[in-house]
């Protein structure tokens, strides 16, 4: 399909990425291991599905990530940030995955792609961002669409700035979020605009999710007035068309990240737990499924490298290899966690078993910025041409 | 390679392995090829091929990094540059594939001076054709259960026994033979030969009927083979061992030593024309949501098995040494099958023509590969076996048996 000749035969994954890899798995492995992220989300089940709490985090935590500088990843250096490669986010984000991280990370990462590229009128945000801002993205309409043009807000024109009104829905981290990234419908096509979350007339209304490790809401703009150095696009849907691979890389990652956390833990499971005095693994209708995982997660994880190192070469086909990419992470990551649960028994069927975070972390992404069919049906139409014009 | 950049060396080889390429056409076969080299059943065939080898050879792309002193050409690294060269040409698959990929990286780690010298080359430029005998009617997946028996009578063994599934049998002139030479032991009482084949008293090649119809694969009978201890590779009872760099080699190289099928081109973009040439409900199969979707998995599946080989040269993105490696005979002989049976779904009605047929699509390439693909899921390993050693060798599960 692709031609690698601008993408490094590496993935452009070298010393300094794997430096920050490693560094990523080092802090969380100390910072979150998985009782703690057990005892922080899911103490008691009550709190969050019957009293409707938002899901806990550590902001405390969240404070030690942006002073590593994570939250500036993705932020040029010309901005403050790190602007590392898409291919050493990647890594982070797969360790991110694979502790299940409660943060605004993704949801700010995600931001910042979209805001990189506004052009320079998007510095100012982005340099909070760097600083440790959280961010997050506000562009899906309530029927859920993940078309760029789709946006639940509308955007007129009122003196020299804009007015916003409407909802944005499926909101990531919004309860986390310092400022948001909001997409509106103008005249002059979909428009781009920085608010603070403290800005009058906007407001939040919880989402109650199963996945325990974020929180989401729909947001809601009553007559939001918008300066003018706050608009940063009026016809910003191109921006958003150039930042969609980067967003669809960083939640892959995650994915693959959640997906190998299972397959090594339901492994462990399965070398230990003995039946019929034998290991489980010893049964090739519990070995094979776990092998069948591995090859589809093995499967995302390259193309997953892939797609960064098409994005970072700026490659013609990187939207094609991080659409391949979410779709093979989306659906190995549906069939690990299928996978998780069934082959623990009984034990993964409740609450104290840790499996039940990582399958909520994964089903939640799985959707995210669209899932394997949607994928595909994107990817059907640029390798195989619309529907009736052949 | 354990980098992933490319040397001064590697990159001046791959410009020139591409111009070479890209100068030199295969001329026109003198019958439609086989998918791959295990399928090659007529003389003319063979003789094309043999010709088109002894080109990529003559050329360097064949035996590129063996020393010079066993008929190859010295470089450092360069093999799997040529490979990936002849694969993206499209330009023929070479045909002494078991000689490439089994029987020469096998000799050259356990072979004598004088075995790498004398049956080196000939495989290289694929003027001596090999077969590979370790499969018997009773030893399929259970390898170390072989009966051929092959027992000392001075200077030579005298061999008994039946071997099945050869593939290039018929062609062959030498065989990389496991035999049991003790009954005491079952691992370590088997011994590796090298047995001449072609013309050799004893040895009978009986061409073996595939469910196609096709032949291409043999049994080959042994009676009272007589083979010079000379031809014994390594030690007496080290065969097992032997064998396992054989596999090795077979698993995580045999790709390399072929290009395309010659006249096939990417196979998503065959299928893709077959859809667009084909009708579902009366609507074309290329605008039929499902079929698109159909379409889509194959291609994701195949470009991943070649981000998979590009991942496996990068350590610092690789869990465990052979976690991809080991995938590679697994996804890649269920992707050829997948990737033919969605073929057949697409031909529809068509799909029931024999290539006999002049309105078979594509000359009936879907149906017969799609049967021919049973071939790979099952030789070499069955996939179920490879999911054994997957499971027990990199995710550590107790063994199966």
């Amino acid at each position: 399909m692709s031609e690698d000749r601008r993408a490094p035969r590496d993935f452009g994954f070298g010393p300094d990425e794997e430096m920050l890899r490693d560094l990523a798995r080092k802090f969380l492995d100390e910072q979150l291991p998985v009782e703690k992220l057990r005892a922080l989300v899911a103490s008691d089940p009550a709190r969050v599905y019957e009293q409707g709490q938002l899901p806990a985090w550590d902001a405390g935590l969240w404070k030690q990530i942006a002073e590593l500088g994570w939250t500036g990843l993705a932020v040029p250096e010309e901005a403050g940030g790190l602007g590392i490669k898409l291919a050493g986010i990647a890594g982070l984000m797969e360790e991110v995955g694979r502790h299940a991280l409660p943060s605004p990370l993704v949801a700010t990462l995600c931001a910042s792609f979209v805001l990189r590229e506004l052009g320079d009128v998007a510095h100012p945000w982005l340099a909070r961002i760097a600083d440790g801002e959280a961010a997050s993205l506000a562009i899906t309409d309530g029927r859920g669409s993940w078309d760029p043009r789709d946006s639940g807000v509308t955007a007129r024109a009122e003196g020299d700035g804009l007015l916003l009104s409407g909802s944005a829905h499926f909101v990531q981290d919004a309860f986390k979020a310092d400022l948001f990234v909001v997409s509106a419908r103008g005249d002059g096509g979909t428009a781009l605009c920085a608010l603070p979350a403290d800005a009058p007339g906007l407001s939040l209304s919880q989402d109650h999710i199963h996945d325990l490790t974020r929180d989401q809401a729909t947001l809601h703009l009553a007559d939001v007035r918008v300066p003018r150095e706050n608009a940063l696009g009026l016809d910003a849907e191109d921006a958003l068309r150039r930042a969609w691979p980067a967003l669809l890389v960083t939640v892959a990652a995650d994915l693959c990240g959640t997906s190998e956390w299972q397959l090594q833990t339901t492994t462990e499971y399965a070398r230990a737990r003995k039946q019929f005095d034998r290991a489980l693994g010893f049964f090739q209708a519990v070995k094979h499924p776990l092998v069948n995982a591995m090859v589809e997660i093995d499967r995302a994880r390259s193309l997953l490298y892939h797609a960064a190192a098409s994005v970072d070469a700026d490659a013609p086909d990187a939207l094609q290899a991080a659409r391949m990419a979410k779709s093979a992470a989306s659906d190995a990551g549906a069939f690990i966690s299928d996978r998780s649960v069934q082959l623990h028994g009984g034990i993964g069927f409740t609450w104290e078993c840790d499996v039940h975070l990582f399958f909520k972390r994964s089903l939640h992404n799985q959707a995210l910025y669209g899932d394997g069919v949607h994928q595909r049906r994107e990817l059907a139409n640029a390798i195989i041409g619309e529907i009736g014009t052949d | 390679m354990s980098s992933g950049k490319l040397s001064q060396e590697q990159l001046e080889f791959q410009k020139y392995a591409r111009s070479w390429l890209a100068e030199n056409a295969a001329p026109p076969p003198p019958e439609r090829l086989p998918i791959t080299p295990l399928e090659v059943m007529s003389e003319a065939q063979r003789d094309y091929l043999q010709d088109w080898q002894a080109r990529c050879y003559e050329a360097q792309l064949v035996g590129t990094d063996v020393p010079k002193e066993y008929g190859g050409w010295g470089h450092q690294g360069c093999q799997r540059i040529a490979n990936q060269e002849l694969s993206r040409s499209g330009r023929p698959f070479l045909i002494n594939v078991v000689g490439l990929s089994m029987a020469v990286p096998t000799i050259l780690v356990h072979g004598t001076e004088e075995q790498k010298r004398e049956f080196v080359p000939g495989a290289l430029r694929g003027s001596e054709i090999w077969c590979q005998g370790f499969s018997e009617p009773g030893a399929g997946s259970d390898m170390a259960n072989q009966q051929t028996f092959a027992e000392r009578r001075g200077d030579d063994w005298v061999v008994n026994g039946h071997k099945v599934w050869t593939s290039l049998g018929h062609f062959a002139k030498w065989m990389i033979l496991l035999a049991r030479t003790s009954r005491d032991h079952k691992y370590d009482g088997l011994t590796y030969f090298l047995c001449p084949i072609a013309g050799h008293p004893g040895v009978t090649v009986k061409p073996l009927v595939k469910m196609t119809g096709e032949s291409g694969f043999n049994e080959v009978f042994f009676e009272d083979v007589v083979i010079p201890d000379r031809l014994r590779l390594d030690a007496v009872g080290k065969g097992w061992t032997v064998a396992m760099t054989t596999l090795t080699s077979e698993r995580g190289v045999a790709e390399g030593a072929g290009g395309g099928g010659g006249d096939g081109g990417h196979p998503v973009e065959q299928l893709v024309a077959l859809a667009r040439r084909s009708f579902r409900d009366g609507v074309r199969a290329s605008d039929d949501p499902i079929t698109r979707d159909a379409i889509v998995q194959r291609a994701i599946v195949v470009e991943g098995i070649r981000q998979n080989a590009r991942r496996a040269r990068v350590p610092a993105l690789v869990e465990h040494p052979m976690r991809l490696p080991l995938q590679t005979k697994l996804t890649g002989s269920e992707s050829t099958q997948h990737l033919a049976r969605l073929g057949v779904e697409i031909a529809g009605a068509h799909a029931s023509l024999y290539k006999l047929d002049p309105a078979a699509p594509d000359a009936g390439h879907w149906p017969l590969a799609y049967m021919n693909s049973y071939g790979h899921t099952i030789a070499a390993g069955t996939n179920e076996i490879q999911r054994n050693i997957l499971g027990e060798r990199v995710l550590g599960l107790a063994k199966s048996k």
